[in-house]
């Protein structure tokens, strides 16, 4: 077999080659117990038209080759514990390392979801712990699990808004007001539920546009999704206007909870107008982000809500203690996940709030808007800093300056990586042109932040000394910068034995 | 203010100390964290102390959680049969210490390619394993579970259809995965109706109307049953629905006939039987394939390979203008999050198995169902209400209610299977029995007394 050049003329390692391009005929990276029952020939139970030939161009690799090839690959990624890791709206804080060693106890990771109550008691107990957990933080009534990620709590939360109106015999509500600094996933969430997104525009502050809001709340209106802090790193602080406003004209606020890390055990959505909150375990309680999920995406609501929660909820029988799965839920809007939501991962936030405790708890959003404070105070000299007030848990600056040599805000980000440093986000939100939206969360010390502010500035340095060198970064990753364009056009979505010619 | 029981949380995970705080406060320019937060309104802000439980130390902490999980039956060796979408396989040791090394499990997700080649390769090779699994030319990074996938390809025949209209889906889709369609279907112009199964287990199909937007039918359906997917495929192909494939259980692909093969529009189903395990029903590894026709109407995300600007191979997300965080409004669905984590070890448990191990995982689970059905057979009372192929699976009917009989085994430190009843009354005394190469013959053994037990 022909492979691709993996070194180069010094013989330093640039490229792992594809799985499928190791390895060797006959090859087995696993064992199986001697077989103790007859042999069954599929071909005699199925029929032979029934059943397929071995699957061509899979791999056949040793253990060894399996733990060499993905150890590599990993290599070629950043992750958390790989170095500051400051991507705004994602809160990448630490994951403690007891989180993977309790969810790994047999008692968890062997349970099944149709096991009878009585034998995972434990199981279902931690849920009804959590529950309480996330309606303590947040203020809200209760709290559903099942959703998998924040997107689907999303949907699992606007559902039961939509739900809420229609048992009130208000279907003419339509329309969702969403501000221009949103998510994504705010828009395409109303749009799925069949609602017609309305943008509301920011002030010249960055919170809502007060007056904006007025003009198109109404009898149509089904709710307003917001998000607090906001993605521009402000507190949106005129919620009681809002409230007064949304709830005024019979419509329901929801919040999405993308940035609670910044108000724990400072505000609560509950306390402040809120109807419905999705909580993204992921960010706030420091579950793994895995390279892109599994995320955990749990919704609060308030009490008038509650009836429309996806099912089953789980409830302890007052009489015995025990915990149970309540199926009997006629009006919820149904189920969005095939059992009760990530379960693994709510182990893991549990462990985190037992971990923090409400002081704990109180700390990480100090820490973490102290952290953005004061990368904002030392670069906002170098930086265009649109907003010039003290910001939450991120701060936004933008490329005004840079452009100016003709150098982006993804040339900074690439750069950054030079340095050593995950970047951060960019060209998010889009009401800033240019966008460098940075969260260093409360998981960073001050010598590391130091290090990091002297990075941003020696770029920014670099961005008129030197702006070619920018532009061409990054020069020390184990890939220069990607085609992208190329991706798109052509797009190459498997291997397919053939390409290994090449 | 902080007692000593609590300051350990905030001390383990948070760098700054208090002198640190201070000094840094000075730099912002503010005199303490009241000042720090006042853009929080007075009115507004949350003065006490959360009502929470106390604070653990490490310590403290893993005896809870080992307390908690030791409630649960499978800590003291509980046998059981469930499978019905969550099955019980051998994780080989090296993939669960590969997925916990922290380049995969703490990074985001990769769109900073440049220093996310690991995530993006493995995601790469995912979607080659599985269009190799499934026949099919695409397959995207995976998705939230094998429920919200299937709703997600009801949605993309919608849009491949451009019309509402009627989804007929097969009485062995698994429950479950039709009320998360039902739930994302809610509103839209699309209506579902039940395919009964015939005596074998398999699914009729009808004469399909033109008013039929999509066929769904499970393979292994949800009673355990091996469909004629060529004869589905041949049936529904001649109408303009489109045909969805769903799997639960996707062992059993090793040694059946490709949904590609048979005409599938798209395959969308779960992985958790690749490289996870159980973990009461979460995190699970949802995915869609599809032909390439078809890619842009694809939810979720897409790898794909490109060259960097020294020409070397490299991999990055790609055709992102169907995504929410590019298109909002008009995005193909609002998903964002994938189980790429999980995905990485079902990646690396098939990588694992390879040519020839797939094809032996799947003849042993063959092989014990089938030892077990035989074996079963031989109890009084036990019947089989299908007489159609099965791979890991199969359904038994027992002369009490399931339920009970559940219970019964239960005692004895057995879970023989789930009853049916849950899902469908008329099904009461049906109970759907999983057998893998995870269990012995002595474990079968066990089954099959405790069942002839609960049965007289």
């Amino acid at each position: 077999m022909s492979r691709p050049k993996m070194r180069d003329d010094q013989g330093q390692l640039k490229q792992e080659m594809l799985i499928f391009e190791r390895g060797g005929s006959g090859r087995v990276g696993c064992t199986f117990p001697r077989l103790d029952v007859p042999e069954v020939d599929p071909a005699a139970a199925w029929g032979a038209e029934a059943v397929r030939d071995e699957i061509v161009g899979f791999p056949e690799v040793s253990e060894v080759d399996v733990v060499r090839h993905f150890t590599r690959i990993s290599q070629h990624n950043f992750g958390i514990e790989s170095g500051l890791f400051p991507l705004g709206s994602c809160t990448m804080k630490y994951n403690p390392k007891v989180h993977e060693r309790v969810v790994r106890s047999p008692g968890f990771a062997g349970a099944h979801p149709y096991m009878p109550a009585s034998i995972v008691q434990g199981a279902l107990g931690l849920m009804r712990r959590l529950e309480s957990a996330l309606a303590a933080v947040t203020g809200m009534d209760r709290v559903t699990l099942q959703p998998a990620a924040g997107a689907q709590g999303e949907l699992a939360g606007v559902m039961m808004i939509a739900a809420y109106h229609g048992a009130r015999g208000d279907a003419q509500r339509r329309k969702v007001l969403i501000p221009d600094s949103a998510h994504g996933t705010n828009p395409a969430t109303a749009a799925f539920c069949g609602f017609d997104p309305v943008e509301i525009p920011s002030n010249s502050r960055g919170t809502i546009d007060i007056e904006a809001l007025r003009a198109e709340a109404d009898e149509t209106t089904a709710a307003l999704m917001l998000t607090n802090p906001n993605t521009l790193g402000l507190f949106e602080d005129q919620m009681e206007t809002i409230a007064e406003i949304i709830h005024g004209c019979g419509a329901q606020i929801y919040c999405d909870g993308a940035n609670l890390n910044a108000i724990l055990g400072k505000a609560r959505p509950g306390d402040i107008g809120i109807d419905v909150f999705h909580i993204n375990l992921h960010k706030t309680f420091t579950t793994p982000h895995g390279g892109g999920g599994p995320g955990g995406g749990p919704v609060g609501v308030r009490e008038h809500l509650v009836r429309f929660l996806p099912r089953p909820t789980v409830e302890t029988d007052a009489e015995t203690g025990a915990a149970y799965l309540d199926w009997d839920r006629p009006d919820s809007i149904g189920k969005v996940q095939g059992f009760y939501g990530n379960f693994g991962i709510m182990v893991r936030a549990y462990t985190y709030i037992r971990a923090l405790g409400a002081v704990g708890l109180r700390q990480v959003a100090e820490d973490a808007v102290l952290n953005a404070n004061y990368i904002q105070a030392h670069l906002k000299e170098h930086y265009h800093l649109p907003q010039d007030r003290l910001c939450m848990h991120e701060v936004i600056f933008s490329d005004k300056r840079q452009k100016e040599h003709d150098v982006t805000a993804m040339d900074v980000c690439k750069r950054l990586m030079d340095y050593g440093y995950h970047p951060p986000t960019v060209y998010f939100p889009l009401v800033v042109s240019g966008a460098l939206m940075i969260e260093p969360t409360e998981s960073v010390s001050r010598e590391d932040l130091d290090a990091f502010i002297t990075a941003m500035i020696a770029i920014a340095e670099e961005a008129k000394s030197d702006p070619e060198k920018v532009r061409g970064a990054p020069h020390s990753t184990f890939v220069a910068r990607l085609d992208e364009a190329r991706a798109a056009r052509k797009p190459i979505l498997r291997w397919v034995p053939e390409s290994s010619a090449d | 203010m902080s007692t000593t029981n609590d300051s350990h949380g905030p001390g383990s995970y948070q760098p700054l100390g208090p002198d640190d705080r201070r000094e840094m406060l000075d730099v912002i320019g503010v005199e303490s964290f009241d000042d720090l937060f006042s853009a929080i309104p007075e009115g507004l802000r949350y003065s006490g102390e959360l009502p929470v439980e106390e604070a653990l130390s490490e310590p403290e902490l893993i005896r809870h959680l080992d307390e908690l999980a030791a409630r649960n039956g499978p800590a003291s060796g509980m046998l059981s049969f469930l499978g019905a979408g969550c099955f019980p396989h051998f994780v080989p040791t090296h993939v669960d210490a590969l997925i916990q090394r922290q380049e995969f499990m703490t990074a985001y997700t990769p769109y900073q390619a440049e220093i996310s080649q690991g995530t993006l390769q493995a995601i790469f090779e995912f979607q080659t394993l599985v269009t190799m699994l499934t026949g099919m030319e695409v397959c995207n990074a995976s998705m939230y579970d094998g429920a919200s996938a299937v709703a997600e390809a009801v949605l993309m025949a919608r849009r491949l259809m451009r019309r509402g209209g009627r989804v007929l889906w097969s009485e062995g889709l698994h429950p479950a995965y039709r009320e998360v369609a039902e739930t994302y279907a809610r509103y839209l112009d699309v209506e579902f109706e039940l395919l009964p199964v015939d005596a074998s287990g398999r699914t009729m199909i009808p004469v399909l109307d033109d008013d039929v937007i999509a066929v769904i039918v499970q393979q292994p359906n949800f009673f355990g049953v091996i469909e004629d997917l060529r004869a589905v495929g041949a049936a529904v192909t001649e109408a303009p629905a489109k045909f969805i494939v769903a799997v639960t259980e996707p062992v059993a692909w090793a040694l059946t006939v490709p949904a590609g093969e048979v005409g599938a529009d798209i395959v969308a189903g779960e992985l958790q039987s690749f490289g996870n395990g159980q973990n009461y029903g979460g995190p699970l590894v949802g995915f869609m394939a599809t032909r390439m026709e078809y890619v842009r109407n694809l939810p979720g995300r897409l790898a794909g390979q490109t060259v960097d600007a020294e020409g070397r191979r490299g991999f990055v997300l790609t055709l992102a203008t169907r995504e929410q965080h590019i298109r909002r409004a008009k995005a193909t669905s609002n998903i964002c999050t994938n189980t790429a984590l999980c995905a990485l070890a079902t990646c690396i448990h098939m990588s694992s198995l390879g040519r020839t191990g797939i094809r032996e995982l799947a003849l042993q689970n063959l092989a014990k169902a089938t030892y077990a059905r035989e074996r079963l057979a031989e109890v009084d009372g036990i019947e089989f209400p299908f007489d159609g192929p099965h791979f890991n699976e199969f359904v038994v009917r027992l002369p009490i209610e399931a339920g009970d009989a559940v219970d019964q085994c239960v005692t004895n430190g057995v879970v023989p299977g789930v009853a049916l009843g849950r899902f469908d009354a008329a099904r009461e005394h049906e109970l759907l029995v999983c057998v893998t190469e995870t269990h012995s013959r002595d474990d079968i053994g066990r089954l099959v007394e405790g069942l002839a037990e609960a049965c007289t």
